[in-house]
């Protein structure tokens, strides 16, 4: 009871404009910038400590589990290191010269940037096509977006299981091939390094494309009816507006999914390690800066020059994911914490 | 959507929205069922050839299983490995899915509801965090852990789980609890609700379908994810299902089928899970996406 005062400044606070809302405006007696109730020193201590006791924990493990194993790796990185004991053979920059000079990380470099820019190529058009099909009121819709969206359930290791034993060179795929008389286009589809390379935009565009379709859907629906129905009325055809009014307004998602699908693709790893495992993978040109991460790191024992390539990685998908978000999410991100919803 | 139809039907262009919709439904039905097809065919596949024998696999690859064949499914029914895999996921997800929840349901609420210098830093703060999977701290993560002793156990599995689920719950929960109006919380005050009371009593019921959202979506990351488990937990006995679904497919490898009826098995537990709460998964992205 105490601070029942002290919650009406805040609330009344909490619109920075001062507009009375419709409805919501009565209870303000005073405008928002009047001096404080007397019981503020109180209110003002016992607020601090809530917000110490609620957000204490979530920070700490946050700080301790994601960022300060960064901090970590950039200090490793400049060891060589096999993981036991305190770190001593100091080799400053050795580690990232060696890396930046070792062909086979060329090689993930490029094939990260292959994947990067065809997931972007391929899943998006498709899925907003696909999205914009079903965003119509047809009958069993619930049921299509279930299942357009159980590919993304199921775990990577169970669709790496599944997919390398129907492209294997006696698999599923090649059967089929051969069932329905075309036989002359069997392949290699994983160790050919022409063709595998393709094999996994096959697959991650399977796996992850039902994703963007309900991202897209669900923006969909953020988008209010009235809009083409007015539309509609001035007589707008169907491929008008959604060209006109509902692509514009589905912007902000795309934009939000495009920034998804990259960071996923710099940091692909499970697919490609369960398929070809690190060695297959640098053969058949499908390994991955994190592949070539674990390959060269943990599993050869070299920790130091393993946390050298995760500074590398980490400053790659950093440096993407500002310049993505200074140039293109900017305009979507400012609302969530400096409005209040609408 | 009963306006609509009369309004076009009232408008001068009626007939045009109308005829393209008839034309429109066929084609999508059809280009929904190749969809649906092309997402189910690797899954039947799996399903599938659980029940076929592994000369039934051999000799037709792409067919169907004929007669069908239950007995790898018993076999990894009947087995202890699974049972054990599917223990284990599961302390891991429910504890990972707890932790996310308590803790991000606490920092969201007070991002949510309090005014304070520092706010938006803090959220600034876990928004960046979704920059960066699991993937890229993996190296030093796993130094980290082996430091606090929990290499080869499941709570090295799931605190980093919690640490790494929290931004997404975060940017979640965050709109939906700006979304409880102030009056309610006014009303709580007046009736002598503290903050913390509001937060228990009226903040945790009306936030449920965001907590159901956020819940799921850990859990499945949870009971789907790969890399944090292969780095810590060497000891089978500690395996969690894909680790056991990796290690039993090499372990059986000339058994295709059995491995196939094992992968199939340790799939149901997730898609379950999932079609029971697909709409609060899709409510909750549409929430998230709207901001």
């Amino acid at each position: 009871m105490s601070n029942s005062l002290g919650e009406k400044t805040l609330a009344g606070q909490r619109s920075p404009e001062g507009y009375p809302e419709a409805g919501g405006g009565t209870h303000r007696v005073s405008p928002p910038v009047a001096p404080r109730p007397t019981r503020r020193r109180t209110g003002q201590w016992r607020q601090r400590f809530e917000i110490a006791v609620l957000t204490g924990p979530a920070i700490i493990v946050f700080l301790a589990f994601v960022i300060f194993p960064v901090g970590l790796a950039a200090y490793y990185g400049f060891y060589r290191w096999q993981g036991y004991g305190p770190p001593i053979d100091f080799v400053g920059l050795n580690n990232y010269f060696l890396i930046f000079s070792d062909p086979a990380f060329h090689d993930v470099l490029s094939h990260n940037a292959i994947i990067l820019v065809l997931s972007l190529v391929i899943q998006g058009p498709v899925a907003i096509i696909l999205a914009l099909l079903l965003n119509q009121k047809i009958r069993g819709r619930t049921v299509i977006r279930v299942l357009i969206f159980v590919p993304y359930v199921i775990s990577e290791v169970i669709v790496g299981t599944g997919w390398s034993l129907m492209l294997q060179t006696s698999g599923a795929v090649n059967g089929f091939l051969q069932n329905i008389g075309l036989g002359a286009l069997k392949a290699n589809w994983l160790s050919d390094p022409h063709i595998a390379i393709w094999s996994l935009m096959v697959i991650i565009s399977w796996k992850y494309i039902g994703f963007a379709v309900i991202l897209f859907l669900a923006g969909l629906q953020g988008i209010p009816e009235e809009l083409s129905e007015a539309a509609a009325i001035d007589g707008a055809s169907y491929w008008q507006i959604q060209r006109r009014i509902t692509l514009p307004l589905l912007g902000p998602t795309v934009r939000i999914w495009a920034f998804l699908s990259i960071i996923g693709s710099l940091q692909l790893f499970d697919l490609v390690y369960i398929i070809w495992g690190q060695y297959v993978a640098s053969t058949a040109g499908t390994s991955t800066m994190a592949t070539y991460m674990v390959g060269q790191g943990r599993n050869s024992g070299n920790y130091g020059y393993g946390n050298a390539v995760a500074v590398v990685m980490f400053v790659i998908s950093l440096t993407i994911a500002l310049i993505y978000q200074r140039f293109i999410l900017r305009r979507d991100t400012a609302a969530p914490i400096t409005e209040r919803r609408k | 959507m009963m306006s609509t139809s009369t309004l076009t039907i009232d408008g001068a262009a009626g007939p045009r929205p109308r005829r393209s919709i008839n034309w429109s439904h066929p084609l999508t039905y059809f280009i929904a069922l190749v969809f649906i097809a092309v997402s189910l065919a690797p899954v039947l596949y799996i399903v599938l050839g659980g029940f076929r024998t592994n000369s039934q696999i051999t000799v037709d690859p792409a067919g169907l299983p004929s007669p069908w064949n239950v007995g790898n499914y018993i076999d990894v029914l009947t087995g202890s490995t699974f049972w054990q895999e599917v223990g284990n996921s599961t302390i891991a997800g429910v504890s990972t899915t707890v932790g996310v929840v308590v803790l991000g349901l606490m920092v969201s609420f007070v991002l949510a509801r309090y005014n304070f210098r520092g706010r938006g830093a803090i959220y600034a703060l876990f928004a960046a965090g979704l920059m960066f999977p699991i993937t890229v701290a993996i190296t030093p993560l796993y130094i980290l852990v082996k430091d606090l002793g929990l290499v080869n156990s499941l709570a090295g599995v799931i605190i980093p789980q919690i640490a790494f689920a929290l931004p997404t719950t975060v940017i979640i929960l965050v709109p939906f609890l700006k979304a409880i109006p102030d009056e309610i919380e006014e009303a709580a005050a007046i009736d002598g609700a503290s903050r913390i009371g509001f937060l228990v009593r009226m903040v945790v019921p009306l936030a449920i379908p965001g907590i159901i959202t956020v819940g799921i979506l850990a859990f499945i990351g949870s009971w789907n994810s790969y890399i944090l488990p292969l780095f810590i937990l060497s000891d089978q006995g500690n395996y969690t299902l894909p680790l056991g679904v990796q290690a039993f497919s090499s372990q059986y490898s000339v058994d295709t089928a059995k491995v196939l009826a094992f992968t199939s098995l340790s799939m149901l537990p997730a898609l379950a899970f999932f079609t029971v709460f697909q709409r609060r998964i899709v409510g909750g992205l549409t929430g998230a996406v709207k901001g």
